[in-house]
């Protein structure tokens, strides 16, 4: 494991800017390490998929392996299913659907549901490591946001299995059948949440295909739901690369395609189902404004705008990504900003001290590289927190840019990483014509202390989840998902059961 | 124009009972079907046009062949629209509404003659225009429910207030039933527009003339110009046009050609389009009308802000 690493300060000088002497908060002491323990973890070297309850050897007979993206070290290898498994998935699945899944009475249903929840929640500390271990996000994430928001969502959904009429007026809702499920890399177990227990609430059986550089949490979860005793083939989960998500939307046998991923594709899936009968939801990409007021409290919205991009190294498709400060208080926002980046703790994921973990894969990083080149070069300027990175794994220091133009690519293009761009606004026509000005909508965030104000600014946002006076807030009764090219659909709330029935 | 015309003006001079003869006959005045664009009725930029004309093979009307430009018009005129019709306060789009059931209310013998003439019996021709007037009437009456009804407040564990609320999509472009002239037209708009979108509809190729007095009515009820815009021209050549338009949120088809429901959904990927298809919908029935029709074009907006704690924990809602 790489040792935590403290933002180390060169200069001896304090700072001054604005006559105001800067602050410092990190000088004459130092974080010791606090390394998460990993003794009481459980890991084989190899995961084969996990079909009709039981782990099966794949038919293409290949592995590949999943790494540590913070010490580069391969954790485990993982069976890569090809068409022929996804079939045998598919099949599994549609056979537990008409011979078991559909016959038991909903409210049975809801107690494996249950019961899947309650077991995640005392295996909660085992879930948080590993997920840190596979993903490279900081543990105090894993611990307190990813593993019991996953948890709860299925205790939130159980309790719908057996009300759903009651969820859509008028009408009968029924189950679509098999629903392929295809899940990223940032929030690998809670999205295998999202994901699942609705699909169970409302009937539907289930193939979940979780990302390749995240697989593990998902079948921990897989023997989680062994020793549930959910009945086998309710719940399958096979592991690969993109073609064996491709391989899933393209079954013929499938009801119900839901993907969380890019907006590229979201598109080819799009495409794909074309001129069939298959129901899809999508939950793509975002590019969200996040909106300070001169009248906003400061402090908080600074830690708000900190949360909203350097939560989970900015691997969050709802990042406020963008940052729009009215001009009157600019200067002291981006003082505040360059300040509280510097005291941001980047480094072991596992250590309960770090605010910023690993990048997820050596991919991404050059990804997040490529676009920090892309900003220098359109003519913003950069700023990073001068904070010394591990020399191992893939790493990336908090990053903003100042001067950006609407145009440039930075301000436009996801690029899912730690890095912020800022733009400045006068009057509040200009910043919502400018906040709206992009083919996303997923998420937006906005800061003021005046009430009207967040009313007007929550109602004009094109987006599907508005955070006012605060950001990247989740919880499992709150629906979630995009507008415009952000994908369609929602997960979370009442409104998350519509995507897995006929009504 | 042609014979049916002509035919139709000597019987009724007849039975006005004004006295025969050539000399003394009255001619009557044609109406130019043109299409319907941001409040105005230009005919179509292209300048083309197409002869309607019924199973008896009598000629009815020439009749727009609109272009890729008009309809690009259109959502010009329908963007322009949105953020004034979106804003409105919902009881007022209920009036607005209710009002257009009115101005077709008192036009009901001129769309029962149209429809006659496009191939309808008089029985049905009253039932399909009647049905219009109470379908109007039924979605003017959601206009300020269907939030109530798919909007809720969401009890958050952590200390914050947390509603839903359905936004409308923004522009919907839609390819109205082919089979009838009226009925599928109005069923499609009403719940479209009673959420707040704006929109731009083709009308039935082979029966046009409904979609375009249909256009006068709305011109004369008190709905802004944009909100609606009616096209009259081949499905065929359009659906594409529809389908990757970058500024459309949403399309709609009604029909059963399985060819064009696929190339809609695939060209619609371009910019991640909601696209419904309402296939083998019977418009005439019961389960024509609902208030997921009006969701079908919604979306779902989520808010969240702190609820200030001091001196207890948990929950706020």
């Amino acid at each position: 494991m790489p040792a935590t690493t403290k933002n180390k300060k060169q200069k001896s000088t304090p700072v001054k800017s604005n006559g105001v002497p800067k602050l410092k908060f990190n000088t004459g002491w130092e974080y010791a390490p606090a390394p998460e323990s990993t003794s009481h973890i459980k890991l084989k070297d190899r995961y084969d998929l996990f079909i009709n309850g039981k782990f099966v050897k794949p038919s293409s007979g290949k592995y590949f392996d999943t790494i540590n993206p913070a010490t580069e070290e391969k954790i485990a290898e993982l069976a890569e299913a090809n068409a022929a498994d996804v079939d045998k998935a598919v099949k599994a699945a549609r056979n537990a659907y008409e011979r078991t899944w559909k016959k038991m009475p909903a409210s049975e249903k809801a107690k494996y549901i249950f019961r899947i929840s309650r077991m995640m929640q005392e295996r909660a500390r085992e879930f948080a490591v590993i997920e840190s271990l596979d993903g490279g996000k900081a543990i105090r994430e894993s611990r307190d946001v990813d593993i019991p928001l996953a948890a709860n969502h299925f205790f939130y959904y159980a309790g719908w299995a057996d009300k759903l009429e009651y969820a859509f007026p008028g009408r009968t809702p029924k189950p679509l059948g098999v629903a392929g499920q295809i899940i990223p890399w940032n929030f690998p177990l809670l999205m295998a949440a999202w994901k699942i227990a609705p699909a169970l609430a409302t009937g539907n059986t289930v193939v979940l295909k979780p990302a390749e550089t995240t697989p593990l949490t998902a079948l921990k979860l897989a023997e989680l739901i062994q020793e549930s005793g959910l009945p086998d083939g309710v719940v399958n989960i096979i592991t690969g690369f993109g073609q064996t998500g491709a391989d899933l939307v393209n079954h013929q046998d499938v009801d119900k395609i839901a993907f969380t991923g890019s907006t590229e594709v979201g598109k080819i899936i799009q495409k794909a189902v074309a001129g069939t009968n298959k129901k899809v939801t999508l939950e793509l990409g975002g590019k969200a404004a996040n909106i300070i007021f001169e009248d906003a409290p400061l402090d908080q919205a600074v830690e708000g705008v900190i949360n909203g991009i350097y939560f989970n190294q900015g691997h969050v498709c709802c990042a406020g990504s963008r940052l729009f400060v009215q001009e009157s208080v600019y200067d002291i926002v981006l003082r505040k900003l360059k300040d509280r980046i510097e005291t941001l703790i980047v480094g072991d994921p596992l250590d309960k001290n770090t605010d910023i973990g690993a990048i997820n894969s050596k991919t991404q990083l050059e990804t997040i590289n490529k676009y920090i080149t892309i900003g220098k070069k359109e003519g913003a300027e950069m700023y990073q927190s001068s904070c010394s990175i591990p020399g191992r794994g893939f790493f990336c220091r908090p990053t903003l840019f100042t001067n950006v133009a609407q145009s440039n690519r930075i301000a436009q293009e996801e690029i899912f990483g730690p890095v912020l761009a800022i733009q400045t606004f006068r009057t509040d026509e200009e910043v919502i014509e400018k906040a709206n000005n992009t083919p996303y909508g997923l998420s937006a965030g906005v800061w003021t202390d005046k009430g009207s104000k967040i009313f007007n600014l929550t109602a004009k946002m094109r987006a599907g989840v508005v955070w006012a006076n605060t950001y990247n807030k989740f919880d499992p009764t709150s629906p979630f998902g995009g507008y415009k090219e952000s994908g369609y659909g929602r997960e979370g709330g009442l409104h998350g059961l519509s995507a897995y029935v006929k009504i | 124009m042609g014979k049916a015309i002509e035919k139709a003006s000597n019987l009724a001079i007849s039975e006005n009972g004004l006295e025969k003869g050539p000399s003394k006959k009255r001619v009557e005045v044609l109406k130019t079907y043109k299409i319907y664009i941001g409040g105005q009725f230009p005919r179509t930029e292209s300048g083309r046009y197409y002869t309607a004309s019924n199973s008896k093979g009598e000629q009815l009307a020439n009749v727009c062949l609109s272009s890729r430009k008009d309809f690009r018009d259109a959502v010009v005129a329908a963007r322009n629209a949105f953020k004034s019709w979106s804003s409105r306060a919902a009881f007022n789009r209920g009036q607005i509404l209710y009002r257009i059931a009115e101005m077709l209310e008192g036009r009901k013998a001129q769309f029962v003659d149209e429809l006659i003439k496009q191939d309808s019996s008089k029985a049905r021709s009253q039932k399909e225009v009647t049905l219009c007037v109470d379908r109007l009437i039924y979605y003017a009456g959601w206009c300020d429910k269907y939030q109530q009804l798919f909007g809720t407040v969401n009890p958050v564990a952590s200390s914050h207030f947390n509603f839903s609320v359905p936004e409308p999509m923004g522009v919907v472009a839609v390819m109205a039933p082919q089979d009838n002239s009226l009925i599928g037209l109005v069923s499609t708009i009403a719940p479209i527009i009673a959420g707040g979108n704006t929109s731009i509809i083709l009308g039935s190729e082979a029966k046009p003339l409904c979609a375009v007095s249909f256009a006068e009515v709305l011109n004369s009820s008190d709905l802004p110009g944009g909100v609606v815009n009616i096209l009259t021209g081949r499905p065929s050549e359009l659906f594409p046009h529809f389908a990757t338009h970058m500024d459309v949120n949403a399309v709609i088809y009604c029909g059963s050609d399985a060819v064009i429901a696929k190339e809609m959904q695939q060209k619609g990927a371009g910019n991640v389009k909601r696209v419904l298809i309402y296939k083998d919908t019977n418009w005439f029935s019961e389960s024509a009308q609902s208030p997921y029709f009006v969701l079908n074009t919604q979306e779902i907006k989520t808010t969240w802000h702190p609820i200030e704690n001091v001196g207890s924990g948990g929950s706020g809602y």
